[in-house]
């Protein structure tokens, strides 16, 4: 057969993919619930500065592989992992770690908006005031500020910083939230169906940050719709009963995938 | 292949292969037609040609029109979405290969007074032939989607283009034979380039179909063997 081999397509594209770096790796990563086993020896890196997206079908282990990234599953009782994970250099199960300050590196947003019930001001700076990120009236101010600036939220909330959060629209509390998370400048963002709660247009807003993050963070998403996953990341992964069934480019992956499992998955069809 | 979880989908792409394969049967219909009616200097089937060509046109539409509302509705992805977009570029193919047909069946007025010498029309029926049997091919290869056919009919244009070119050097004989063959010969030069365009839009079909299969471009320069081109240049 006379086409361009598999694996020069994948060359082509590794060798795109391949000069960024490594933020997280993940090998060998096992999850137990109990005597359950919800993870299967999952290998997954995930490159700095890039948005990688996890899909799969209800129970395939992608959130919990997100929540393995800042030990989220910790909270979970009998709940196990097995294997390693390093963000940057450090092994983030290692015992001496400091899983608060791992959760400022590693921060999260999640399906539905959560915002403290206080005010827009207090759920930003809440962060930061108790990882003392800052001190003074000034430095709140400005984290406070630049948070909301970065959230895409700035505007619409400057001159009602007092009022609570609780009392904003669906999708800017979503955007209150992903500000509470960059304000304590995490070096990863972990969300987790960000949007699923959001109308198209509160969506279309947090893929545009999404998109916008994306220069000064590193992003995991776990996400349930296709399009959204082929719109705002650059590696999608997809998993099937607890297995990674496939990583690649997203730009391959919706158009050519390489494993059946993911073909019949993004096409809706059966398997 | 699997089929969808939402099976109206389903639907919509047998309703865009349907219409395909319709086309296709209509389009070697008419190139096949207006051949006959080219040789045997029939106005009559010449005319009907002429009409068909507005059937194509509307299928093509309709054609166009499914693939867009189906994109809008079900948001394809990877094979289905190659499915849907090789369907618009399949459509236009055929659609194109009608105009041919159609642009050979006005030129059989012009050329009906004229008598053909056998000879040449028979170089242009033996045209017509493989021109129409690699549509047929491809239009098969269309119902089975298989790439290695996709491939080798791909590489058997340069046939057509062969003998594409040796009518071309015959007719400017009979040209130069006799000034009063230049209108008549013009036109069947004409008729023979639009044939050797079916086969061009049967290897364009191929590499969509191939593409549709694979998700990947065939790769190589397509095999040229029309010289016509460089007919008559200098050393030529």
């Amino acid at each position: 057969m006379n086409m361009m081999s598999e694996a020069a397509v994948e060359k082509a594209l590794d060798r795109k993919m391949n000069a960024v770096p490594f933020k997280m790796i993940g090998k060998d990563v096992s999850v137990y619930y109990g005597e359950k086993r919800a993870l299967f020896d999952v290998n997954l890196n995930v490159r700095e500065n890039t948005v990688t997206a996890l899909i799969g079908p209800s129970g395939c282990g992608k959130s919990t592989f997100l929540r393995t990234l800042n030990r989220m599953n910790d909270t979970i009782d009998n709940c196990r992992v097995t294997g390693k994970i390093t963000l940057d250099e450090d092994d983030i199960y290692d015992p001496n770690i400091d899983v608060v300050e791992l959760r400022a590196r590693v921060g999260m947003v999640f399906q539905k908006p959560n915002p403290f019930p206080k005010s827009i001001y207090e759920n930003v700076s809440y962060g930061p005031r108790i990882h003392g990120l800052a001190r003074s009236k000034a430095d709140f101010d400005q984290i406070v500020e630049q948070s909301l600036q970065k959230a895409g939220l700035w505007n619409e909330v400057k001159d009602r910083l007092h009022e609570p959060g609780t009392g904003l629209s669906g999708g800017q509390q979503q955007r209150l939230c992903i500000a509470r998370a960059v304000a304590v400048s995490p070096e990863v963002i972990l969300m987790d169906e960000p949007c699923s709660a959001l109308d198209p247009i509160a969506t279309a807003k947090v893929e545009e940050l999404i998109h916008e993050l994306r220069a000064n963070f590193t992003i995991v998403i776990v996400t349930h719709s296709m399009q959204q996953a082929a719109r705002v990341s650059q590696r999608t992964a997809m998993f099937h009963l607890g297995n990674l069934v496939e990583e690649n480019d997203t730009d391959k992956m919706f158009t050519n995938p390489d494993d059946q499992r993911t073909q019949d998955y993004i096409m809706g069809r059966f398997g | 292949m699997s089929t969808h979880i939402v099976s109206v989908y389903d639907e919509d792409l047998k309703y865009l292969t349907r219409r395909i394969s319709e086309m296709g049967g209509l389009a070697e219909q008419m190139v096949a037609e207006s051949v006959r009616a080219l040789v045997n200097a029939d106005l009559a089937l010449a005319q009907k040609v002429i009409s068909d060509d507005t059937i194509l046109d509307e299928a093509e539409r309709q054609i166009g029109e499914k693939a867009i509302i189906t994109i809008a509705k079900r948001q394809p992805m990877a094979a289905d979405l190659r499915e849907i977009m090789g369907s618009i570029r399949i459509a236009a193919d055929l659609e194109r290969v009608g105009d041919l047909g159609k642009n050979t069946a006005k030129r059989v007025i012009a050329v009906s007074s004229a008598s053909l010498p056998r000879q040449l029309a028979r170089g242009l029926e033996h045209l017509a032939e493989l021109a129409l049997m690699q549509l047929k091919e491809v239009l098969d290869v269309y119902a089975s989607r298989s790439p290695e056919k996709a491939n080798s009919i791909r590489e058997r244009d340069n046939e057509i283009d062969a003998i594409y070119t040796s009518l071309f050097r015959e007719l400017l004989t009979y040209m130069m034979e006799d000034p009063r063959n230049i209108t008549p010969c013009t036109h069947l030069l004409f008729c023979a380039k639009n044939i050797e365009r079916i086969g061009d839009h049967a290897t364009n079909i191929a590499e969509t179909i191939y593409y549709m299969a694979t998700g990947a471009q065939p790769v190589g320069e397509r095999p040229k063997d029309d010289t016509a081109n460089t007919v008559g240049a200098i050393g030529n």
